[in-house]
């Protein structure tokens, strides 16, 4: 490219250098943030209360929601299920069918997703105003940690978190399709989790813990990260929210994909 | 009365340099602020009074220049001799920045317990209660930050740094936004800071009353560096024009400034 064409569109190659920029940027300070988090995370003194503490605000919060949600997906998904099994004469795998859905794809991604939307806009929007009003700053400037007190404890305790509330909605999930069955079909609850899990193997279950534990890290990075970085004030605050769910749901998915593939390679 | 003493500068500023982008804020700052001294820094919104003070505790890095503070020089230090630094700085935000979700006690703990983990309770009570009543607001130790006046904020904000016992004080506009009496409280809290704690201390503002009250000597930043430094009335003798306005605009009862006029 001659000077001549610089001059003619500096606008647009101001934008696109500014695009390119501002990409790797922003991939080398989340890189950097990802390195502090490892780093803090493995050095005492550890922040067993604060992270004891914001687990339960994990859980308290997003309990109802996950209660809810797992029970119409395990419902919901069974009435769907049902009429094409049926017409292959095969109603009686409708368990096993559930089961693979639920725990294999269902409860790790519906946790997550109702995670990064309760929790990871809450870190996000607590940790931006605490940064816009300078109350990070103040900890900073009394030798405090604010990293490891605010970002450490949080994405620990989600990353902890996530797996145990998978399970849980696993099981709500599992229950709701019970009821559906059993109000149909008049299985036995005996008789349904028996079906139920003859098709759940090991490598399922520890790939569900292992993404739970790979989303709700995500989640918790990505929160933390958009409040850390948050400025311009209350708009921002804002932004820090909107961009922690926006940001997790959209690494999740990818996530899921990469992970799916691999496990189906081992299995 | 202070006693200041002139052989030792605890903060030593030479030539220091900081610009966002292309926007320069301060163009080669020379400062040197004595041990036991209250130096106040005057200037218009935007030119780079809290940068100033950014740079001399850490939370900015400076462009170019010499920063030393309490004998170190701060472009030297590593993470952690940083964070012994801050334990000798306290820094009184303008927003005060309590922590909203803790209760006043909390808020002043909070330094405390995480710089120094082996101390008992009954020891962080003592020194709670210490500071709270150093500031007068003893009464206020369980109440959230969002049920207090911003004139009782600031003193918060002021007892939560005292709590580590800070050799040097960064007060950044401590009366804006406020009346003119709790104004005035703040301004002799400063004073009795410096007396009690032997501080020594730089305080921002553009309020003439609080320059006037709290400090020993006066600087006036004016396009990124001092135009002037020395006493009140030396500082406001200076010719340049903008001394003179940014003098009248606080004091002079102007008739154009009048909104109601005796009839
Ligand atoms: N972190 C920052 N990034 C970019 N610009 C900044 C930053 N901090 C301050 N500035 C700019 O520097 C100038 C001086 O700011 P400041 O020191 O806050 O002014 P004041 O004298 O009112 O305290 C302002 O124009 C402000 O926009
Ligand atoms: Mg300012």
């Amino acid at each position: 490219m001659n000077s001549n064409d610089a001059g003619s569109k500096p606008a647009k190659k101001y934008l696109i250098s500014r695009g390119v920029d501002g990409f790797f940027t922003n991939t080398y300070s989340v890189y950097k943030f990802i390195a502090r988090f490892f780093k803090e995370a493995f050095t005492p003194p550890y922040e067993s209360s604060e992270i004891m503490r914001q687990c339960f605000e994990v859980g308290y919060k997003s309990l109802p929601l996950i209660s809810l949600t797992g029970f119409i997906t395990g419902i919901v998904f069974t009435k769907q299920s049902r009429p094409s099994l049926a017409t292959f004469g095969a109603s009686s795998w409708l368990p096993s069918l559930i089961s693979i859905a639920v725990i294999r794809a269902l409860a790790p991604l519906v946790t997550a997703l109702i995670t990064a939307g309760k929790v990871g806009s809450n870190m996000g929007a607590e940790l931006g105003s605490m940064k816009v009003t300078e109350q990070i700053d103040a900890m900073e400037v009394s030798a405090s940690n604010p990293f490891k007190f605010l970002v450490v404890s949080r994405v620990l305790s989600i990353t902890l978190m996530q797996p145990i509330l998978m399970m849980y909605s696993a099981f709500v999930g599992m229950m709701g399709s019970f009821i559906n069955i059993y109000a149909n079909e008049k299985t036995s609850f005996r008789a349904f989790f028996e079906n139920a899990f003859t098709t759940i193997s090991f490598l399922d279950i520890f790939s569900s813990v292992f993404k739970s534990l790979l989303y709700g890290f995500t989640i918790g990075i990505t929160g933390c990260y958009q409040g850390y970085h948050a400025q311009n004030g209350t708009q921002g605050v804002g932004k820090a929210a909107n961009s922690a769910v926006v940001v997790s749901m959209f690494l999740i998915f990818i996530e899921e994909m990469i992970v799916v593939q691999f496990v189906n390679a081992i299995r | 009365m202070p006693v200041i003493n002139y052989d030792n500068s605890v903060i030593h500023i030479k030539d220091l340099r900081k610009s966002f982008g292309s926007l320069v804020v301060l163009n080669g700052i020379d400062l040197d602020v004595f041990e036991g001294e209250n130096v106040v820094v005057l200037g218009r919104s935007g030119t780079g009074k809290s940068v100033l003070i950014k740079i001399i505790s850490g939370l900015l890095k400076p462009d170019d220049g010499i920063v030393n503070i309490l004998g170190s020089d701060i472009n030297e230090l590593s993470a952690k001799q940083w964070n012994w630094l801050r334990l000798r700085i306290g820094f009184s935000f303008q927003s005060s920045a309590l922590y909203d979700s803790m209760t006043i006690r909390e808020n002043l703990e909070f330094p405390l317990i995480r710089n120094k983990r082996n101390l008992s309770r009954t020891e962080i009570n003592i020194s709670v209660e210490e500071v709270l009543e150093d500031v007068g607001l003893l009464q206020a130790i369980n109440q959230m930050p969002a049920e207090l006046s911003g004139g009782q904020r600031k003193r918060i904000g002021i007892a939560r740094t005292l709590i580590l016992k800070p050799e040097i004080m960064l007060y950044d506009e401590p009366t804006a936004g406020l009346d003119p009496i709790t104004s005035m409280e703040i301004n002799n809290l400063i004073n009795r800071v410096q007396e009690k704690f032997n501080t020594s201390a730089i305080v921002i503002t553009h309020d003439l009353t609080c320059a006037r009250s709290t400090g020993n000597r006066l600087a006036m930043l004016l396009d990124g560096k001092f135009l002037i430094q020395g006493s009140f009335e030396e500082v406001f003798a200076h010719p340049d024009a903008r001394v003179e306005s940014f003098y009248n605009y606080n004091f002079t009862a102007d008739e154009a400034k009048y909104k109601t006029h005796n009839l």
